[in-house]
């Protein structure tokens, strides 16, 4: 069984974002790029499986689609782990072009399960799993927080509105895992750092796939008003203020 | 032409983010000079369809067969795009929770339709279609222009207010042919009667500032008396002082409450990526530079083990209870 991890390069989590050329970019200087958090727990996840012999997994294979200015997140995630990666030479324009090219690799290399990540913490879609099970016409399961193999099908936990559901798909299909998935990311070890150097980034050129949308300008959050602060002494005026004010109370 | 809007129904009943999804649809289908016309999947009864008129919709219509009992996103997406070729949508209006999630993108590209996700407002214009949406996590907006002649727009919950009309919606029942699920449904686990985190109004969140586990009584006595739900930050669930499901942030759950109530809470960037779409942020911290209060639009700063119990009696003073 082959499994393909789909990572995204996103700003660390911490960072506060600006924008230049009119608000049109992303300002991308002084940002650490790293593994979509999602992504991460899901590469994790599937080293987990593959750890478990008894699953069958016998590869973990991460696909990006990023300019080579990304290839420092896929070494990262061939350090913790993963036996090697695709990188899809193309600047990543919107989630339908993503997913349409990584479709294309799926097509070419076959794989049994592929994970995507819920959301990339930057454009927060929640898209691209999803689509490139359409452009494949296999099955996809969204919101996992578990998946296991047992006897060699797939059974997925879906977080439902209140609870959970156990579900059952053939491969292939695409999961779309969420927190849960896994416990803690896995951290790259030394030796993991000195093997990612000679693992195989294989890449491909993009097909030609035209974005469905367009970003014509980044804004910035509207600015709240500012706290009005209660004597900690005085508690109770707190919530005389959220009655007369906000009328929820 | 029409804008068609797709209502998830829980056991057969519609929620108050229903009605606002409805609300939604029938603005922005005003905007394009059109009407909004409701697709419901499963089994709802007539007079549950018929409310749906009351926020706007001209037509519900109902698709009710085996191959749908289940949510699968390929036999929901065949069943919602038949219906929107149809009747001719040009934008479909889905909500962003997990099954609008993973329905919408499989529409996108089975329509070939630009995808707006995650938007919070009406369209900015319909010409270009140009839709506002939350990106960065909450740190930015996004103005993205939808190319396509067809459109598929997720809502944010709690965004859009709901707007009662005096309509009579039609109620038409479509036989639509779906192949079966791959997907099958062998176990269900689920809490009843239980007030959802993300359905909530009033939210009372801890978090490391609480100390221990054994602190929460008063969080979750204050959210009981005002009808809320209660949450928690990040390192609270990752202890196991609270259940993961509570977990609100970016990693966890987003939620957008009328009122939020951050315990103890210090307001890392990824938390604040979970609550900043609350209409109102309240904060109670010992530290004062924390950058919680930089969001919050009510502060105490003070200790919450010391607060919390006199804000639990003064709401009971005013509940009269």
């Amino acid at each position: 069984m082959k499994i393909l991890v789909c990572i995204s390069n996103v700003p660390d989590t911490t960072t506060k974002v600006k924008f230049v050329d009119g608000d049109t970019k992303l300002d991308t200087n002084g940002i650490q790029w790293v593994i979509n958090p999602w992504d991460e727990l899901s590469l994790t996840r599937a080293l987990e499986l593959k750890d478990d012999a008894s699953t069958g997994v016998k590869s973990v294979t991460v696909a990006h689609v990023g300019l080579a200015t990304s290839e420092p997140t896929i070494r990262k995630a061939l350090a913790i782990g993963a036996d090697d990666a695709i990188r899809v030479n193309a600047d990543p324009t919107d989630a339908y072009n993503v997913a349409a090219q990584i479709a294309e690799v799926v097509k070419k290399e076959q794989f049994d399960i592929i994970m995507c990540g819920i959301e990339s913490s930057d454009f927060n879609s929640s898209a691209v799993g999803s689509m490139v099970a359409e452009f494949l016409g296999m099955p996809s399961v969204s919101a996992v927080s578990n998946l296991k193999i047992e006897n060699g099908t797939a059974v997925i936990t879906r977080e439902i509105d209140g609870g959970k559901e156990i579900i059952s798909v053939p491969a292939p299909f695409v999961a779309i895992v969420q927190k849960g998935i896994a416990k803690e990311p896995r951290i790259a070890a030394m030796r993991g750092i000195m093997m990612a150097r000679t693992k195989a980034i294989k890449l491909y050129e993009p097909v030609a796939i035209d974005a469905l949308t367009e970003t014509a300008k980044f804004e910035m959050p509207a600015a709240r008003a500012a706290c009005k602060f209660v004597d900690a002494e005085n508690p109770k005026q707190l919530i005389e203020l959220l009655q007369a004010e906000t009328k929820l109370i | 032409m029409s804008v068609l809007v797709y209502t998830e129904n829980w056991d057969g009943k519609f929620k108050k983010s229903s009605f606002e999804l409805v609300s939604y649809a029938s603005k922005v289908a005003e905007m394009m000079g059109t009407s909004a016309v409701a697709v419901s999947i499963g089994n709802v009864d007539e007079a549950e369809l018929k409310l749906l008129g009351n926020y706007g919709a001209q037509k519900v219509i109902s698709v009710n067969q085996d191959n749908l009992k289940t949510l699968d996103s390929q036999a929901y997406t065949s069943a919602i795009a038949s219906v929107a070729e149809k009747i001719g949508a040009k934008v479909i209006v889905v909500a962003n929770n997990n099954s609008g999630k993973s329905i919408a993108p499989r529409l996108s590209v089975r329509l070939k339709a630009a995808l707006g996700a995650g938007v919070s407002k009406l369209p900015i214009s319909t010409s270009p279609f140009t839709v506002y949406k939350r990106a960065f996590s909450g740190g930015a907006y996004a103005d993205v222009v939808l190319k396509t002649d067809v459109k598929v727009i997720t809502l944010a919950q709690n965004s859009f207010d709901v707007i009662e009309t005096a309509n009579n919606a039609v109620i038409e029942k479509m036989d639509i042919s779906v192949d079966a699920p791959k997907t099958q449904v062998k176990e269900v686990q689920k809490q009843s009667g239980k007030l959802l985190l993300t359905d909530a109004e009033i939210v009372v969140s801890g978090g490391r500032g609480m100390k221990s586990a054994d602190n929460w009584a008063p969080i979750v006595e204050l959210a009981d008396l005002l009808g809320g739900a209660t949450a928690c930050s990040r390192p609270v669930s990752d202890e196991g002082w609270r259940p993961h499901d509570e977990h609100t942030g970016q990693t966890g759950k987003i939620i957008a409450p009328n009122l939020y109530f951050a315990v103890g809470i210090s307001g890392a960037t990824q938390h604040i990526a979970g609550v900043s779409s609350s209409k109102y942020i309240v904060a109670i911290n010992n530290d004062k530079s924390a950058p919680i209060f930089e969001v919050a639009q009510y502060g105490i700063v003070g200790d919450a083990q010391k607060v919390l119990p006199q804000l639990v009696a003064a709401v009971k003073e005013i509940k009269g209870k």
